[in-house]
């Protein structure tokens, strides 16, 4: 494998506007129910009212999530014919020839990264802009972000300048599948499993 | 008691379901294929396979922009495959530094395709069908010959019987970033143009974005300053936002977002965010939050104006040089002592109350502690960087809300410099773009923004003292027909729907309602003719720069695909409809949209140095240029002699004395009051209220979403997919109500009844929930709104002095549905 890519996500800059999401959607015309990158917003805290007065004691913070191109991709280890795979930069890609859309993959992945596309019967997902990476540009959610909290490049250089986080609520432990991701994180991020909040929006994934 | 924790939505998340799709959502067979979806419209294909065609694989790549008022600005580029719109692409210009910076679409600007393919696009002109009720959705269609020759005759007969101020635009945003095509502000429009051809219309002063504030500005500061721009919050050690949002509203990755962001993140000022919710402002960028009652600002700025006092932390030189009002000794003439704003703070003023941390604690829901500390820290930080958002003026008691936080900026004496404020919302830098397309209206009576439906109800009835009514004693005469061209204020961004619906349905009042737009909105179902527009991809335009700090721009956006369906261009509505009214030559000059287009750019290279020529503009699309940080009331600062503010005293005005004469001359509805100073002021259906109020005991606002510019893009099905309207409720109200997150509820009050889902949050103060405003209404069969507009539930009163909207002060209560 020539070079692994991730994405890195600097979560102090999220504002959950998922402009992310939606350039990904437009540049792949996926209809409603089928969304690549999606944004979590996880929060919680308590108030202490006395009186009239009232304090907070409340955090929150958004976490936009693709496919993480895991080292250890569950999804292709449990489809039964080849047709989730990874490419020489350790990009997992649906080979449309191979799907026969029988959704264990959707099942397998923690982050619901492949979705089935019931226009074409197949899964389909995130290979990170193959064709605009290719010409030399940036992915569709990396270019969209308005605050610039995307960006994506050899996963050893982004780890050697950001770091290896990768654990924080509400994703999945980072063993599970070794995802190729890393987070700068929110002041507040909590760490995966704490359960600490919640997942705030639940019906938008 | 304390509220109970955050009842968690799933106790622990599943390890293979975290981001599990629900079965309704998860690409079932319930699924319906984009195909279908847009049930055959020009430009959307099925959803393509998970390897995209080459973004390459296109016919050429076109230039546009978003035009919505949001105010930011975004250049789009539009890439094209057989005549149709596949792809749309963000600016590729510039970089990530202030002042040169990309601007980059915000998630509204990006879901643009699906507005433009939008199944509710308007196809044909329409007429409402003779005998059938106003907004009844009975239709016929008609020729466009038709609908100009209806519209011009009534325009005749109107004029003829009523006179030109029966002739009403009514306000709206849609296209606010166009020149020609822009709808805002109604003088700069292409229907004022086509107006003032024939003697004018009835104007309108003010708008539903900032009307108390626009109107509280110029007691203060003579007129409208606005506050330090974003990026000089570099020069400050704290910044402090009053209800600012500018993640959630100028969303642009060009304009404040990027902005606010980018300045904290090299900067690294203390902020301090107060507003009821926890804002996507606070949670990116706030170092503290303050949650408040709404539209109880003014009496959080006097208890902290009493700490400062009692230490000794204003400026006492500042408001000795630069202001009338803030003690006994700077009162204007012939003002009795205890009028000034130290007497009204200490007690010492006709009320007799000292406004002390305390006392502001009962009415803020903000500890008396808190209020010291915050008091303490803005006091010696300065200069502090205060903004305030549109939020705290959009209140009963708006005007002073607004007012008060400019007294802050004037004790602190951050007023004029750099690192400051004058507590305005932000100001920004602008090219000073001309506009030779504009007119001027003959007629100078006018209305407020929001008096619209009083004057179909009871025109001549209103007056200057009772009603605000601005160049006569009295109206003359009803409002007899309606322009809304590219806006929803007509119906949805109003108050009271159901009140204005029913004033609406009565075309005996407002005889012809003519709406122009491109979708079917819901002020578009109330007309009696309906114009199809184009959308701003269709036409050639120059557009208009968003607020961006220090950077100036203009965009120059290209005609990318032609007009669909049978829709034409409101210049050529405007005059064709000119033609019959006998005035075409006057009002097109004898140039094309496009002649004009470029007679904009080349004005403007007069007074914008380096503007390219309107040929170099359109091929690079946009053009930037890095100018000065916006430092409001920088040369009153430097010299108050040689730069007077064209108040009264040529001074700010904490005591104003025209408000002071006011109070005694303005007739006011029963509890309405006008004040000379900023006093906080217990309103109907306001903070105090709400405790006191057991059928409708909770305050409801309506914040700016994500999903929408006030109602623009709102019936977008990728928009409406990431931000679904939710109605924000507190944890503990919602869990003594029995309410859990993504529970179907009903707020209401007596005007009116609107169902969605809860979202259940600790992110919104306790006795306060949020339905976000834009939403669409929908009766359903009993009345019930199940598209969630919040102004089914907001009032028609107006402000005392600007006799503005104040859609934040209602009071509501919350069931499970």
């Amino acid at each position: 494998m020539a070079t692994q890519l991730g994405f890195l996500f600097d979560q102090t800059l999220c504002t959950g506007c998922k402009a992310c999401q939606v350039a990904c959607k437009d540049k792949n015309d996926l209809p409603v129910g089928v969304t690549w990158r999606r944004v979590a917003e996880y929060s919680g805290g308590t108030w202490q009212q006395d009186g009239d007065t009232f304090v907070p004691n409340v955090f929150a913070y958004y976490t936009s999530i693709s496919c993480n191109h895991c080292e250890n991709p569950v999804c292709v280890q449990v489809c039964p014919t080849t047709a989730m795979h990874k490419d020489e930069n350790g990009i997992v890609t649906v080979d449309e020839d191979k799907c026969v859309g029988c959704r264990y993959c959707e099942w397998a992945c923690p982050y619901s990264a492949p979705q089935f596309n019931p226009a074409t019967g197949h899964m389909s997902k995130c290979d990170m802009c193959a064709d605009y990476r290719a010409e030399g540009q940036d992915p569709a959610c990396v270019a969209a972000c308005p605050s610039r909290a995307l960006a994506w490049g050899p996963i050893d250089e982004l780890r050697a300048e950001h770091g290896t986080l990768a654990g924080v609520e509400p994703l999945p432990d980072p063993s599970i599948t070794r995802p190729n991701l890393v987070i700068t994180p929110h002041r507040d991020a909590q760490p995966s499993g704490a359960g600490t909040g919640a997942l705030a929006n639940p019906e938008e994934l | 008691m304390s509220a109970p924790p955050v009842p968690p939505v799933t106790t622990t998340v599943p390890r293979r379901s975290f981001l599990k799709w629900s079965a309704a959502a998860g690409g079932g067979a319930a699924l319906v294929g984009a195909g279908a979806y847009f049930g055959g419209l020009p430009g959307v294909g099925p959803a393509s396979a998970a390897t995209a065609a080459s973004g390459l694989d296109v016919d050429r790549t076109v230039w546009s922009s978003c035009n919505v008022n949001c105010g930011s600005r975004c250049p789009l580029r539009m890439q094209v495959k057989d005549g149709r719109i596949v792809r749309v692409l963000p600016d590729d210009t510039g970089d990530d530094e202030i002042g040169t910076q990309q601007i980059r679409a915000c998630v509204r600007g990006r879901s643009m395709r699906h507005r433009i393919y939008n199944p509710d696009r308007l196809k044909t002109p329409m007429r409402r069908r003779p005998g059938t009720r106003r907004g009844g959705g009975e239709w016929e269609e008609i020729s466009w010959e038709e609908a100009y020759d209806e519209i011009a005759s009534t325009i005749q007969r109107l004029v003829k019987d009523y006179g030109n101020e029966s002739i009403y635009l009514n306000y709206g945003t849609g296209t606010l970033g166009g020149t020609i095509t822009r709808s805002w502000p109604p003088s700069q429009t292409p229907i004022a143009r086509l107006m003032n051809c024939v003697g004018g219309y009835l104007n309108h002063y003010g708008d539903y974005s900032a009307a108390n504030i626009e109107q509280a500005a110029p007691y203060t500061f003579g007129s409208w300053i606005g506050s330090n721009s974003f990026d000089d919050a570099r020069n400050s050690r704290l910044q402090v936002l009053f209800g600012n949002n500018p993640l959630e509203t100028r969303m642009s990755g060009g304009g404040e977002t990027f902005v606010t962001q980018r300045t904290r993140q090299d900067n690294g000022q203390r902020v301090i965010v107060i507003d009821p919710r926890y804002t996507d402002s606070a949670v990116s960028l706030a170092d503290e939050w303050v949650p408040i009652r709404p539209g109880t600002d003014a009496a959080l700025v006097a208890g902290m104006a009493h700490v400062m006092i009692s230490e000794d932390l204003h400026d006492q030189d500042f408001l000795d040089t630069y202001c009338v009002g803030f003690d006994e000794e700077h009162l204007p003439e012939g003002i009795p002592a205890g009028s000034s704003y130290r007497s009204y703070i200490l007690g010492d003023g006709p009320d007799g109350t000292e406004k002390t941390p305390a006392w502001a604690a009962r009415i803020t829901g903000i500890p008396a502690s808190t209020i010291v500390r915050l008091a303490r820290e803005i006091a010696t930080s300065g200069p502090v960087h205060i903004t305030q958002g549109w939020g705290p003026q959009r209140h009963a008691n708006g005007e002073n809300q607004a007012r008060s936080i400019f007294v802050l900026a004037a004790m602190t004496g951050s007023i004029g410099v750099p690192g400051g404020g004058t507590g305005e919302r932000e100001g920004s830098y602008g090219l000073p773009m001309a506009n030779p397309f504009a007119t001027t209206n003959p007629v100078e009576t006018a209305i407020s923004v929001f008096g619209w439906t009083d004057a179909i109800e009871r025109g001549p009835e209103m007056t200057a003292l009772a009603d605000g009514v601005v160049g006569k004693d009295r109206l003359d005469v009803p409002i007899k027909m309606i322009w809304q061209y590219a806006g929803n204020a007509l119906v949805n961004q109003h108050a009271d729907i159901n009140r204005t619906v029913r004033l609406l349905e009565d075309d005996t009042k407002c005889e012809l309602i003519v709406v122009i737009d491109n979708q079917m909105t819901v002020s578009a179902r109330y007309a009696d003719i309906l114009l199809p527009d184009v959308s701003n991809a269709e036409q050639l335009d120059v557009v208009q720069q968003g607020s961006a700090g220090n950077m100036g721009y203009a965009i120059v956006a290209d005609q990318v695909i032609h007009p669909l369906f049978d829709c034409r261009t409101v210049y050529e509505m405007c005059s064709q409809i000119a033609a019959r009214l006998g005035v075409e030559k006057e009002f097109t000059e004898g140039r094309t949209q496009e002649d004009w287009v470029r007679q904009v750019v080349e004005d403007s290279r007069e007074a914008v140095p380096g503007l390219p020529s309107f040929d170099e503009l359109r091929e690079m699309g946009v053009w930037k240029v890095k100018g000065e940080s916006y430092i409001g009331l920088k040369d009153f600062r430097d010299d108050p002699v040689a730069n007077p503010l064209t108040t009264p005293s040529g001074k700010i005005e904490i005591f104003s004395d025209r408000l002071w004469e006011m109070a005694k001359t303005w007739e006011l509805p029963e509890g309405d009051v006008i004040t000379a100073l900023p006093e906080y002021v217990a309103t109907w259906e306001g903070a105090e209220e709400a405790r006191t109020n057991a059928k409708h005991p909770l305050q409801c606002i309506g914040h700016h979403y994500k999903q929408r510019t006030h109602s623009s893009y709102g019936n977008v099905d990728w928009m409406q997919e990431a931000h679904p309207q939710v109605v924000w409720i507190n944890t503990g109200d919602a869990a003594d109500r029995g309410i859990v997150n993504g529970d179907l509820v009903d707020v209401f009050n007596d005007r009116g009844r609107i169902r969605l889902p809860a979202r259940v949050t600790a992110r919104i103060a306790p006795g306060v929930v949020s339905v976000p405003q834009g939403a669409w209404y929908t009766p359903d069969a009993q009345g019930v709104d199940v598209g969630g507009s919040v102004n089914t539930l907001t009032s028609w009163h107006p402000t005392a002095i600007a006799k503005g909207n104040a859609q934040h002060t209602t009071l509501v209560e919350i069931v499970k549905a």
